[in-house]
């Protein structure tokens, strides 16, 4: 495998704590390496930045319900197609790119590893087809658990081994990486038209409460020493006085020590924390209740978050919150898809366009930022969109101007229709703090990495790790103007993947050899989980049990994280 | 204002979409400028020049330019895609999508169109002196953005599917239109001069539709309100008016909810309930019954071929179940 040496660029490494300093970065046989032979390509990056590969830790990039918002949104697909290029296949879309769009924004955005933040169980399938389709990243996907029957059943009988087996059955059969909760017990109650709105709010039939699941899979989550913590939309996502809820749901894990032998630090990833952080008890007097869940992350240490940041364009919103998407289509009447997942989850889709003219719509723009800029501590707070709902993937580098810009962010709350309704409910106009190049490897690299128990290998640069490196045309010294920040992230000068140089200039010029991420968390299966699944199959799934499972040739390429508790 | 002429000189061997005859793109441009600016046939990239003669040039800006085209132009797609300003004149026919997106300026074509001409329009003027095919003014597929804005003129008649999510603007068409008009309209005025097909406002949350001839089946969701005085070309007239969708969500003004609405000349035609239409369908006189018995004298008739008779002759619509207790009755 080819050798490369990166010369005289500004490294911004947590995991080595350079920050900022000329220094320079070998790459050996697709790992960081202490020194290369004379043979090595050099890469000259003088003014430029070096930094880890990104890691994305929350979006929806594959499966069923990002393929159906692509099947009936015809008008996302209009005027963005590409033609096929040297090394790219015809790729298009714009809140729900083709799988290979994806592939190649998130590689030229120095992205290299992507989670796929719901998979439903019962279409794993999907989703490993569409990962297998996703060029360049490495992917892995987090399977839903948050209204599953058997995942209920158990932790109201008290049955802690039972969930264990049972979830590590499931990770191995659906070939998933981590234990994602979408709305604890209100998608299933969605199935009797109802909702959970508080953590307190008993399932229909199942009477067990949010806060019990929330708990129950938490302790799970610590008993099998997963690398990464339990992944969390809490309940009532999206409407005005929720950060309560958001707080209930966190104080769930204050307290409880982390438990792995993979680095991780947080018990509870909360994500899409801006859709969560609303004070106000309606649309009319809704307002910023950031500080108050920046307060609370600032001083519980085991949790991280991910912003879900609005960046004001028109989307496509899907979630696993079933409810939340029919409470979304009757307030903007665009067209709803909504599936029920059988025995696992819900699922709904609903166009969404963030109008910077609305009201409500720039107050959701600042809380994303102000959670960054409250949160203290960058590694345990990372950017997203929750793409696509709060806006695309590809707006990230828009955000890291606005996160390391203030001119920048004033310049918009100035613009905005209804800029003094929007300043008085919201506190970014006084925050004047401007993120650091440093800060932004943490949140973007280090932090995401270190959260997904992957810190060993993704997120950083020191020697043995995977030589996943993204190099940008910009000097944080040299700013001139915010516009620069989003230009130079839009289109990294180099990316390398495992060793391979996946893009220069801006430009796709490999595609890799990406991977599947899974987990294996090694507990065998016990008899009486082994019988509830079969019976649960032949009395009410519509699938029989051998076409469940995600097969090997799903995932050509694994990359399985063996879990030895 | 300067005039650009472009004749087809070669009919293209399959479809050409040709986005940039617009006085946008045509603006500050000479004749082999433009002769130069793109076109696709299939998979392929041709110039304009390839498939025109391109004469005269282009204005300072787009409202100082008028295209003027002319030859075979069936088959050219998108004339006047997105432009903002300025003139356009086909003098034969055009295909799929002219107008589309308009946002300013005029096309008038001299000559028919085809399908999805004008779709999500937001102002200008676009003529037709011909007909046009489906989907005019309506929204691209799976878009709730249809017509905005601007009129649409169409002399002849236009196809189904007329106006779909429309939200504002005019649409004015001379003769008649098929089915699906005005389908989750959401503002705007459309006026039929001739017949309307049928399933007429559906889904109609809000908006004007007039039709000056007949509909010819009024859709089961809409309630007639009775007669009201409303303003058409000018002049106050007395319609007859429907109000509906009822099946769809309706906003309040005022403490006043407020419908689609469906207006037809008082004095013009009589204009029946759909109840009364349906039960006046329905019934059999004894001489028609005796004409049935006829017909089918010594056979062992289907529901259906008695059915498909008495639609053919006497143009009523019964129900198989109606037909079914007929032939029972006859038989005894």
């Amino acid at each position: 495998m080819s050798e490369y040496i990166i010369k005289n660029g500004k490294v911004y490494d947590p995991k080595t704590g350079i920050k900022g300093d000329v220094s320079d970065v070998c790459i050996k046989d697709g790992k960081i390496a202490e020194k290369v032979s004379s043979k090595a390509k050099v890469i000259d990056a003088k003014g430029m930045t070096v930094m880890a590969g990104a890691v994305e830790v929350h979006a929806h990039v594959a499966g069923p319900k990002v393929n159906e918002g692509r099947n009936y949104r015809p008008e996302d697909k209009l005027f963005t197609y590409k033609p096929t290029g040297k090394n790219t296949r015809m790729a298009g879309g714009f809140s729900i790119p083709t799988t290979f769009k994806t592939g190649y924004e998130y590689a030229r955005m120095g992205y290299t590893t992507v989670m796929e933040a719901a998979m439903p169980p019962l279409y794993a399938r999907h989703v490993h087809e569409e990962i297998k389709d996703t060029p360049i990243v490495d992917e892995g996907a987090f399977p839903v658990f948050g209204n599953n029957w058997f995942v209920f059943e158990y932790l109201k009988n008290d049955e802690m081994d039972n969930v264990c087996a049972y979830i590590s059955w499931l990770l191995r059969t659906t070939k998933g990486y981590a234990i994602k909760i979408v709305n604890p017990g209100g998608s299933e109650a969605w199935g009797w038209g109802e909702n959970c709105t508080t953590v307190n709010d008993p399932v229909p039939y199942f009477d067990i409460t949010p806060a019990e699941i929330v708990k129950g899979l938490l302790t799970a989550n610590e008993k099998m020493g997963l690398p990464h913590s339990i992944h969390i939309h809490s309940n009532n996502l999206g409407n005005p006085g929720n950060y309560e809820t958001t707080l209930d749901t966190l104080k769930i894990a204050e307290g409880v020590k982390p438990n792995n032998k993979f680095g991780r630090e947080q018990v509870l990833h909360h994500t899409h924390v801006q859709f969560h952080s609303y004070k106000g008890d309606s649309w009319a007097n809704f307002e910023s209740g950031s500080k108050e869940i920046a307060d609370y992350f600032n001083k519980n240490k085991n949790m991280t978050m991910d912003l879900g940041c609005v960046t004001l364009d028109e989307t496509t919103t899907m979630t696993a919150d079933g409810p939340f998407e029919h409470h979304l289509t009757s307030l903007n009447h665009l067209k709803w898809a909504n599936v029920d997942v059988e025995l696992e989850t819900s699922s709904g889709i609903v166009p969404y366009v963030y109008d910077p003219n609305i009201k409500v719509c720039a107050i959701q723009w600042c809380i994303g930022l102000e959670l960054g800029l409250l949160a203290k501590d960058p590694m345990r707070t990372f950017i997203t969109t929750d793409h696509p709902n709060a806006g695309p993937f590809t707006r990230y580098p828009r955000i890291m101007k606005w996160l390391m810009s203030d001119k920048a962010r004033q310049d918009m709350l100035k613009g905005f229709k209804n800029s003094d309704k929007v300043i008085a409910a919201t506190n970014l106009a006084s925050i004047d703090r401007e993120l650091t190049m440093f800060e932004i490897a943490q949140m973007t690299r280090a932090g995401p990495a270190r959260s997904l128990g992957l810190y060993d290998i993704f997120g950083g640069l020191a020697p043995g790790m995977d030589a996943d490196v993204a190099i940008f045309n910009i000097d944080e010294d040299k700013v001139k103007d915010p516009e620069d920040i989003e230009k130079a992230f839009s289109a990294a000068s180099y990316v390398f993947k495992s060793g391979t140089m996946v893009v220069e200039n801006g430009e796709v010029i490999s595609n890799g050899n990406k991977r599947t991420l899974w987990v294996d968390a090694k507990i065998p299966m016990n008899k009486q989980v082994e019988r509830d699944v079969q019976m649960k199959f032949l009395k009410f799934y519509s699938m029989n049990l051998n076409n469940y499972e995600v097969s090997n040739h799903y995932v050509p390429n694994p990359y399985v994280i063996e879990v030895d508790n | 204002m300067d005039i650009v002429k472009l004749t087809l000189n070669k009919v293209p061997e399959l479809f050409l979409e040709a986005e940039n005859i617009t006085p946008d793109q045509f603006a500050g441009k000479n004749a082999q400028q433009i002769g130069e600016l793109h076109v696709y046939m299939g998979n392929q990239t041709a110039k304009i020049s390839d498939y025109f003669k391109v004469e005269g040039k282009g204005g300072a800006t787009a409202a100082d330019t008028r295209i003027v085209i002319s030859g075979p132009t069936d088959k050219v797609k998108y004339i006047g895609m997105k432009m903002t300003a300025g003139e356009i004149e086909v003098q034969g026919n055009a295909d799929m999508y002219t107008a589309a997106w308009m946002a300013g300026g005029k096309i008038h074509v001299k000559g028919n169109v085809d399908s999805f001409c004008a779709i999500g329009m937001t102002g200008g003027e676009f003529i037709v002196d011909g007909n046009a095919k489906n989907y005019l003014g309506a929204s691209y597929r799976g878009d709730w953005r249809g017509m905005q804005g601007g009129k649409i003129t169409v002399k002849g008649n236009a196809g189904s599917d007329t106006a779909t999510f429309m939200n504002g603007g005019t649409i004015d068409i001379g003769g008649d239109v098929d089915v699906h008009l005005g389908t989750h309209a959401e503002g705007g005025k459309i006026i039929v001069r001739g017949n309307a097909k049928g399933r007429v406002g559906g889904q109609m949350v809000k908006g004007d539709i007039f039709v000056l001839g007949q509909v010819e089946r009024m859709m089961p969701t809409y309630a007639y309100k009775g007669e009201e005085e409303a303003e058409l070309d000018g002049k106050k007239q007395v319609f007859k008016v429907w109000i509906g969708d009822m099946g769809e969500r309706h906003g309040k003004r005022k403490g006043e909810i407020i419908y689609g609405k469906i207006y037809i000349p008082s004095g013009s035609v009589e204009a029946e309930t759909p109840a009364a239409q349906v039960a006046k369908k329905k019934k059999l006189t004894e001489k028609q019954l005796e004409k049935v018995k006829e017909a089918f004298k010594d056979q062992e008739p289907t529901v259906q071929q008695v059915r498909t008779y008495i639609f053919d002759s006497f143009d009523v619509d019964m129900k198989p179940m109606q037909v079914s207790r007929l032939i029972e009755g006859l038989k005894r």
